[in-house]
């Protein structure tokens, strides 16, 4: 009883936040909707092998179901996966949706924070990997939105390379095209 | 074979994993990653299409994953029949093409793309083959892990946004499909489909758990009313992504649907007309959205959705020749929708732009995009010789057989809307004569996405007079002599190859029709899944 007090609890919590504009308070009500949706799996392990309607399989014993518990902690590391997939959402991109108001959106307070020193708040792609690299969180400044593609002054010095390479290519990960062309000719050369 | 095989599936799931790993480790070398790939997605293709021949007979390949021999209701059971070997066959095929249409416009050289993909591959095959409701839910996030990535990645690249809507809708889908998971555990204390066989058909309080499942699904197969989101995120991304999406989430979703009604429901006819009603509403809206849509893949995305109504009247009627024309349908739209979106996005790559004002006289200009368009767009719309004729000649002829006329009057009516949604980008993109400013923009978009090098190769190809000055000056050198932009032929490969098999798929439909019989005979009796899971 008092699991599905909490579920429901939690539920209820969990769409109110989701009806909040604003990436964060989303993200919070997802972080509850899933507490409430691993209770729910808590529950059934516990309490459907007691003797509760629906089901006559007492004689599977009277310890808890481990297995709930294994589906439980699969979803805590998905769901808290996810979780910090979409807080980096909030903070590097804005303008896909009507959530939250320019003024007040995260990637607006953090850049807002950084304008004094813009080149202090890149973020290292090459560690971030592909979320840094996806949301062209290496760039942020107030002046220049986050997906702002336009070439600045090193990206057009560059693309006189050898290779025709996107302006952007930095923000994919951290190969050079020099370095890699030289690498590369003579391991695979003959695989192609 | 039926022997070896079973042991060897969970090599689909583990391939790709371990490839995208070494793929992610590969900094610096662009073209083993290209190599890895391919060659994952194509050893994937002939292992599938490995599958279908094993398959074709009707037999039901299972495997216990990690042979628990003295508990063996808990192993995770990997399955193969023809149905899921086929949608397999066709997502490999889709991978392939894509990657090699995301190679032509340089975005795999992204560092993740290539991993991304594969580990998308990796899911896409466990959620196909596993018998277990909540490893389908781990596969289905596998899956989606990826495909966050490869969206905010390339929509960032674009300059446009959609992953926050992606991600908010998918993490809600997948929250309500674990509570869903919760109860039917709860409820039937397993989540292991062979032995839910016909539960939900007994049991009310299982059929609950059971609904919330498929509603949770059916978020993820964009089906009316809760369609919204997929027509909002899969234009915001590159072309090649969308193609890829397009063939794999939504019908991943579609097949778990079919799979679970014909199991844990066992085809029950009591919940038939919910289907049949929210199929209907599905072709008609997603039809009548694309009318309002101004750029190529914003209107193929609404029709998409139309599409996915289409395939889902299979599952709504659940008769031998409704599953048929269905799982027909399902393999069908894969191949057409991938090719449109790869013949648009060819175009749109190249001319910088997918709006329909702002192109014309493509047919003359690339006549060979022209062709492959034609031929997705007649196919998909439902003409002949193509195999979209056939698809929804049989679901039409499967819903009169049930004698379900208003159904069958609105697969009618929507396919007049889809030949004239595909009218409109052909006379808006093909016909007519281009805008002044096609060259300007697709010289700055080129410019933009690939910088001077790329530009100043393909222009000097064509004019070797030219000389390269500022942005300014090239353009007008390039607009006053030849025309220097043009669809390179290796991103119209990939379309014209999806395109040749719809082609190959209408004249040759028998086999096709004969594998999704099979498919359908396996759906209607699912004890030959049930005994192969658990002799297994």
């Amino acid at each position: 009883m008092s699991i599905a007090i909490a579920v429901g609890m939690l539920t209820a919590a969990a769409v109110y936040l989701f009806m909040q504009r604003g990436m964060v308070r989303i993200v919070l009500g997802f972080v509850l909707a899933s507490h409430a949706a691993n209770l729910l799996l808590f529950a059934a392990g516990n309490t459907a092998y007691r003797g509760v309607p629906y089901i006559f399989t007492s004689e599977y014993g009277e310890g808890g179901d481990p297995l709930p518990q294994a589906f439980v902690l699969t979803a805590i590391v998905i769901a808290f996966s996810i979780t910090m997939f979409m807080v980096t959402l909030a903070i590097t991109t804005t303008g896909d949706d009507d959530t939250e108001d320019e003024e007040e959106s995260p990637a607006k307070v953090l850049t807002a924070a950084d304008t004094n020193d813009v080149t202090s708040a890149k973020v290292d792609t090459s560690s971030t990997g592909a979320v840094a690299a996806g949301t062209g969180g290496a760039d942020a400044s107030p002046e220049s939105p986050v997906h702002d593609f336009e070439p600045t002054e090193s990206d057009v010095a560059g693309l006189d390379d050898d290779v025709a390479e996107a302006p952007n290519a930095d923000s994919f990960g951290d190969e050079t095209p020099t370095a890699e062309t030289e690498n590369e000719t003579p391991k695979d050369g003959g695989e192609k | 074979m039926e022997e070896i095989l079973p042991p060897l599936l969970p090599l689909l799931v583990g391939i790709p994993l371990l490839m995208g790993a070494l793929g992610a480790a590969l900094r610096k070398s662009k073209r083993a990653r290209h190599i890895i790939s391919l060659g994952t997605l194509s050893a994937l293709l002939a292992f599938s299409i490995l599958l279908v021949i094993a398959t074709h007979d009707g037999t039901v390949l299972a495997h216990r994953v990690g042979f628990w021999d003295f508990a063996p209701q808990i192993a995770i059971p990997f399955v193969v029949d023809a149905l899921n070997s086929l949608v397999l066959m066709i997502i490999c095929i889709l991978g392939i093409t894509s990657v090699m249409f995301a190679m032509a416009t340089h975005e795999a050289r992204a560092r993740f793309y290539h991993p991304f993909v594969l580990i998308l591959m990796a899911g896409v095959a466990g959620a196909l083959m596993t018998g277990d409701i909540f490893n389908l839910f781990v596969f289905i996030e596998v899956m989606l892990l990826p495909s966050y990535g490869l969206l905010a990645m390339m929509g960032a690249k674009l300059g446009a946004h959609g992953a926050r809507i992606y991600v908010s809708v998918n993490l809600l889908a997948s929250t309500l499909l674990l509570f869903g998971i919760g109860l039917v555990y709860a409820t039937a204390g397993t989540v292991n489909l062979a032995e839910l066989h016909g539960r939900a058909a007994e049991d009310p309080a299982i059929a609950v758990g059971a609904a919330v499942v498929l509603t949770a699904i059916s978020i993820k197969a964009a089906v009316v009313p809760v369609h919204g989101w997929l027509t909002r995120t899969y234009p915001m991304t590159s072309p090649a992504v969308t193609a890829l999406f397009s063939g794999i989430h939504t019908k991943v979703s579609i097949y778990a649907i079919y799979r679970i009604y014909s199991v844990m429901f066992d085809g029950d006819d009591r919940f038939l007309w919910i289907a049949l009603l929210v199929t209907s509403l599905t072709m008609l809206i997603g039809v009548l959205g694309a009318i309002g849509e101004k750029t190529t893949r914003s209107i193929l995305v609404f029709h998409m959705i139309s599409q996915i109504g289409y395939i889902l009247i299979g599952v709504g009627l659940f008769t031998g020749l409704g599953l048929t024309a269905g799982i027909f349908y399902l393999l069908h739209h894969m191949i057409v929708k991938a090719s449109l979106f790869l013949s648009t996005g060819a175009i749109e790559e190249t001319y910088g732009t997918g709006e329909i004002d702002k192109l014309g006289g493509m047919a003359k200009r690339e006549p060979l995009i022209a062709a492959t368009f034609m031929i997705a767009a007649l196919s998909l719309a439902g003409l002949p010789p193509f195999s979209g004729f056939v698809a929804k000649f049989s679901i039409i002829q499967a819903t009169l057989e049930q004698a379900h006329y208003w159904v069958a009057a609105v697969a009618v009516l929507v396919s007049v809307f889809t030949l004239l949604s595909m009218l409109k980008i052909w006379v808006g993109v093909f016909m007519g004569k281009p805008p002044e400013d096609l060259e300007d923009r697709a010289l700055s978009y080129q410019e933009r996405m690939h910088g001077k090098r790329y530009l100043r190769v393909q222009a000097q190809a064509e004019n070797p007079t030219l000389t390269i000055g500022p942005p300014t000056a090239t353009m007008s050198a390039v607009l006053s002599g030849e025309r220097a932009v043009k669809v390179p032929m290796k991103l119209i490969i990939p379309g014209a190859i999806l395109a040749a098999i719809t082609v190959f798929f209408g004249l040759g439909a028998e086999l096709l029709m004969m594998l999704s019989e099979t498919a359908a005979e396996n759906l209607l009796n699912p004890q030959d899944y049930v005994e192969a899971v658990i002799n297994s």
